[in-house]
């Protein structure tokens, strides 16, 4: 990246902002634009095979959280966070199969309102069963002081772990869905269903299984954050929003568009706070989101047809 | 639609309204309303506020009530938002004819019913902090929180005897931060402290290492972060994993253990005043608190299995200043208030109470005492 | 003929006078409080009734709009005239703009007219939602979705972050709102009664409006957008400004009701910009049946009033969150539509969801034992 070597003209200028700052807002906007990829990745999963928005899909990474942290209190830490991505896939599932498949008339208003309920549902059931104290895991390596220092910027060894995990499920992603063949078939729902249909695969599984992905992205995202952002019952309704802003800025149902968007969303956010005060930092992303929709809805890199709606 | 099938309709509706809406008879009890935030944006607040009155009230009337009279709690969760609270706050007044009111848990809450209680006669004793609660002074309206201002002030104490002179202050974006925030800037020129950056945060807010970037690149001398939870233990890890040497002083919002155990070690040093709940233990025999401090203390724990805080705290002083004044003054409206104003030397949890008609809250600076952590355990700070 | 259309309202008038004179014989009035308070959020509703069910566009942030009417009243009518000492605020007093009350405190304090308040938040809600409906509506389906939702955020973030409007302590202490003669919107318990049919004669004058748009020309090019937009652009109806008046008009009502609300309540505060609200409007709305403006007023009072008073305690959210999945899945036409309260209709709609129960849990099963 020709920033990291070269100092941009802007970080000068603004209050003698030396490298290492700059730096370090690089290296916290990049950390916290890979979560908010990774969100716009399982919802970009959903809206390619089924053509629903599924405004629960912060809620995974909140009970990925949840759970993790409940077994890791019976159990060593990498056996719970696989014991949480699988609980939390098993809750995708079922979602898909309680309430997707149960709706007669999906028209797009239904079905934003039914994931709607079930962020909801999902929260307040968190609620209940957690009670509202906040927890989070324990580091992965190291604990609350460690510190590594990068060309002088500090950061904690948790951050390599949020940027590696993403790293490594967009890799997965990539390579799954360009050569296995449920990959392959998923692909072909998102292209033309009818089609898929018609090549004898199974689209009913495929949304199923889009569901059951989602929900364990999300559930790792949300292990691998949890020691650093922490978890609370209503953690996932902010990053469900910044989600559809990346998801929606990179092109819907487009995941290289969502991993740009995510970096610019992030870096947006960590530089803004040189310009302006923190208290409207939350404001931006959703600036961003009208600013796209009114003038460019189908993002940076969708294609136009793709902007059209999918049929369920 | 027919008319018949409307007013099938319409009777249906008013018939359930009305129909739940109907109350047996009750046989002679003290009712006491209660409102607080038990879910919602100021569940840590509500939540032990509401155990603490429950289990406080119980107490009571196992020991037979006060004056020979059983108390009645009528709680209801208000999840923070104000228009609850105040249709709450009618109910309880005009429906359940309640004597007294204790809460809300947020001083946006209280401020919205202070003159619906003002109105009704209702003596009203909030567990929320805003100054504005008991200035200007409404006769029936009280607190029970230390004034944030006090808070303040003692961590200026501090830092002038560390000779620190410039600092950074971050606050969240609740009524809680924004006040102690604009209590920080109005009295650091008094102490000779300035405040090179003060910045303001969205409560929910999971990384402030942007902001704390901005500190040590002005290099100031102390943080100052005013907040509740999350964002206190965030704040300290961030601050550590910056490589950030500097102290890090907090609120009164800190006062529970699990904040300490979510910051870990990053919450080593951090500096903040707090009721002497917390430090109940290490206490000398002879201070007038610690006996009503180890006994809560006591009974919370053993009643609910988590560690009890603060703000729990404020529900507890709430309920023993109203059963001082039924105990001296009856149930008389007019003269349990002025009971409340004449109550002298009352040691709660926050601190001992003096009201009067001019102080509603009854709390001076000695109610705060200088915490800080040491191997993951609240000790008094001591400055050396 | 035109009995028979009258008849509903009739019947709404005559609910409404016998509610209160019930609760005022059993000595309940404080029931009315709530009432009061639901007919307001109704106003909202129905405005949102038309909006989403009628033209079909869907919007996730319609409590803005009534946070927008209640702040600005409450600012206005909140701001001391007297002391301000600006030529602004001397030019307001001269014109007759201002009126005196004594606030909570015993001070008299001049400020702004409710009247004045009133004018100012309606044509500000309306050129607020002129401005941001057109770009909006030109979106579809989830990017629709996602623009209002992301526009009630951005309000909320304004109010939240503003210190004009209290941040998160919003603003109290709001002066009684008089209308004519004795006429005054406001909290005291003595005026209980007055403001009960304050509101709901507003609830009415608000269905009567609405009930004639929905079976007027406007009423029709509406449906006719729902059903296909291109089709009723191509029988030369001019959709764009059809859907931004109705997006207007729909505001204009949140609008009005906040006002009004935040002078009988005293006060406001964020959360009534939150998306929870907006989340609750909608669900009501889906409830009552997305195009039924009497299923809507039903189910508003209904349920508002119920948790106004409590009564879902600490599960409100998940209750209103219940209702969407359980009103999406099970009556997506509608709950209060005529055809369910029949034998027949109340039949069919057992038979139907058993029957989609058992088709779920037999591919559960089924999926389960293939796996074996």
């Amino acid at each position: 990246m020709k920033a990291a070597y070269q100092t941009p003209p802007s970080c000068a200028d603004h209050n003698d902002m030396s490298f290492e700052q700059c730096f370090q807002y690089i290296l916290s906007g990049v950390t916290n634009g890979s979560i908010y990829a990774i969100v716009a990745i399982g919802f970009n999963i959903i809206y390619n095979t089924t053509g629903i928005i599924n405004f629960a899909q912060g809620e995974f990474l909140m009970l990925g959280g949840m759970t993790a942290v409940s077994f890791a209190s019976i159990m060593p830490l990498p056996l719970a966070i696989i014991l949480s991505v699988a609980v939390v896939s098993i809750v995708g599932v079922l979602i898909d199969m309680i309430f997707i498949r149960r709706m007669k008339k999906p028209s797009i208003l239904n079905m934003i309102i039914v994931t709607i309920g079930l962020s909801i549902m999902i929260r307040e059931v968190a609620l209940h069963v957690w009670d509202e104290k906040v927890r989070s895991l324990p580091y992965f390596t190291g604990n609350e002081v460690t510190s590594i220092n990068i060309l002088g910027a500090y950061i904690s060894p948790q951050v390599l772990w949020v940027l590696g995990v993403c790293g490594v499920i967009v890799l997965f992603l990539g390579l799954f869905f360009k050569f296995t063949l449920t990959g392959r078939s998923m692909r072909a729902c998102a292209a033309n269903i009818t089609a898929a249909r018609l090549c004898g695969i199974n689209t009913r599984n495929m949304v199923t299984i889009s569901f059951m992905l989602s929900a364990a992205i999300g559930a790792l995202a949300g292990c691998v954050i949890s020691p650093i952002t922490q978890t609370q019952y209503d953690s996932g309704a902010p990053l469900a929003i910044k989600g559809f802003t990346v998801a929606i800025l990179g092109g819907l149902g487009n995941s290289t568009g969502a991993v740009v968007g995510g970096i610019v969303i992030g870096l947006l956010e960590a530089f803004s706070i040189s310009v302006m005060p923190l208290a409207y930092k939350d404001a931006i992303a959703i600036a961003v989101l009208l600013v796209i929709l009114f003038v460019r809805p189908r993002g940076l890199l969708g294609k136009r047809e793709e902007a059209g709606l999918k049929e369920f | 639609m027919s008319l018949k099938k409307f007013f099938a309709i319409f009777a249906c509706l008013t018939f359930l309204i009305v129909s739940l809406s109907c109350k047996k008879q009750e046989e002679k009890t003290l009712k006491i309303g209660a409102i607080f935030s038990v879910t919602g944006g100021a569940s840590f607040l509500g939540a032990p506020e509401l155990k603490t009155a429950q289990m406080l009230v119980d107490e009571i009337n196992s020991k037979g009530g006060l004056n020979g009279v059983k108390l009645e709690l009528i709680a209801k969760d208000s999840s923070g938002s104000p228009e609850k609270a105040i249709s709450f706050a009618k109910q309880l007044i005009e429906e359940n004819k309640v004597f007294a009111i204790i809460g809300p848990s947020t001083s946006g809450e209280t401020m919205k019913i202070k003159s619906i209680c003002e109105d009704a006669k209702t003596i009203l004793i909030s567990c929320a902090a805003a100054e504005a609660i008991v200035n200007p002074v409404a006769k029936y309206v009280f607190k029970t929180p230390q004034k944030d201002s006090y808070a303040a002030m003692k961590i200026f104490e501090v830092m002038k005897k560390k000779g620190i002179t410039r600092i950074g202050v971050v606050a969240s974006n609740d009524g809680f931060g924004l006040a102690g925030k604009g209590q920080l800037e109005k009295i650091a020129p008094l102490y000779g402290v300035k405040i090179l950056i003060g910045e303001v945060y969205d409560k929910k807010s999971t990384d402030l290492t942007g902001v704390l970037t901005k500190l040590k690149a002005r290099k100031v001398q102390a943080v100052v972060n005013w907040s509740i939870v999350p964002a206190q233990s965030i704040v300290a890890k961030n601050m550590r994993q910056l490589n950030m040497k500097e102290p890090l002083f907090q609120s009164h919002g800190f006062g529970n253990i699990k904040y300490v155990k979510e910051a870990g070690k990053a919450a080593e040093g951090i500096i903040f005043p707090c009721g002497r709940l917390l430090i109940a233990d290490s206490l000398p025999d002879n201070n007038p608190q610690k006996k009503v401090l180890m006994k809560y203390k006591k009974d919370y724990e053993s009643k609910y299995g988590e560690e009890a805080s603060t703000f729990g705290g404020h529900a507890y002083d709430a309920v023993i200043i109203l059963a001082e004044a039924v105990k001296k003054a009856g149930t008389d409206r007019e003269k349990a208030r002025e009971a409340i104003e004449s109550i002298n030397g009352l040691a709660g949890t926050g601190g001992v109470f003096n009201f009067s008609d001019q102080d509603h809250n009854g709390l001076d600076l000695d109610s705060f005492a200088m915490l800080t952590v040491k191997n993951g355990k609240f000790v008094q700070y001591e400055d050396k | 003929m035109a009995a028979k259309k009258y008849m509903p309202f009739v019947g709404l008038i005559a609910s409404m006078v016998i509610i209160q004179i019930a609760a005022s014989a059993l000595h309940r009035e404080y029931y009315l409080t709530q009432l009061t308070m639901s007919a307001y959020y109704v106003l909202v509703i129905l405005g949102l009734t038309v909006l989403m069910g009628y033209a079909g566009q869907i919007s996730l942030g319609h409590a803005a709009f009534f946070a927008m009417g209640g702040y600005t009243t409450a600012v206005l009518t909140t701001y001391d005239l007297g002391a301000a000492g600006s030529p602004f605020a001397k030019l307001a007093v001269d014109m007759g703009l201002s009126t005196v009350s004594t606030n909570a405190y015993g001070v008299r304090i001049e400020h702004l007219s409710p009247w004045v308040a009133l004018a100012v938040a309606i044509a500000l809600t309306a050129g607020v939602a002129l401005l941001i409906g057109i770009p909006i509506l030109k979106l579809k389906g989830h990017y629709l979705a996602m623009a209002t939702l992301g526009f009630g955020i951005i309000v909320y973030r304004i109010v939240l972050g503003s210190r004009v409007f209290g941040e998160a302590d919003g603003i109290s202490d709001l002066p009684p709102f008089h209308i004519i003669g004795n006429l005054t919107v406001s909290g005291k318990p003595g005026l209980r009664i007055q403001n009960y049919y304050i509101a709901a004669f507003l609830v009415l004058a608000g269905i009567v409006l609405l009930s004639n748009l929905v079976d007027s020309r406007v009423g029709r090019a509406l449906r006719s957008i729902h059903g296909s937009e291109e089709a009723a652009n191509t029988m030369g109806v001019d959709t764009a400004r059809c859907k931004l008046m109705v997006f207007v008009l729909s505001a204009v009502f949140a609008c009005i009701a906040g006002v009004f609300l935040t002078h009988f309540n005293g006060g406001i505060g964020p959360s009534e910009a939150e998306v929870m609200k907006s989340v609750s409007y909608v669900a009501i709305v889906a409830v009552g049946g997305m195009a039924n403006l009497w299923g809507a007023l039903v189910m508003g009072f209904v349920l508002n009033y119920l948790s106004l008073r409590g009564y879902f305690g600490s599960f409100d959210e998940l209750v209103f969150g219940g209702i969407l999945i359980v009103i999406m899945l099970f009556f997506p036409d509608g709950l209060l539509r005529a055809e369910n309260f029949t034998l027949k209709g109340i039949r069919e709609n057992i038979e139907r969801i058993t029957r989609s129960s058992s088709v779920a849990y037999r591919k559960v099963i089924g999926t389960a034992k293939k796996k074996e």
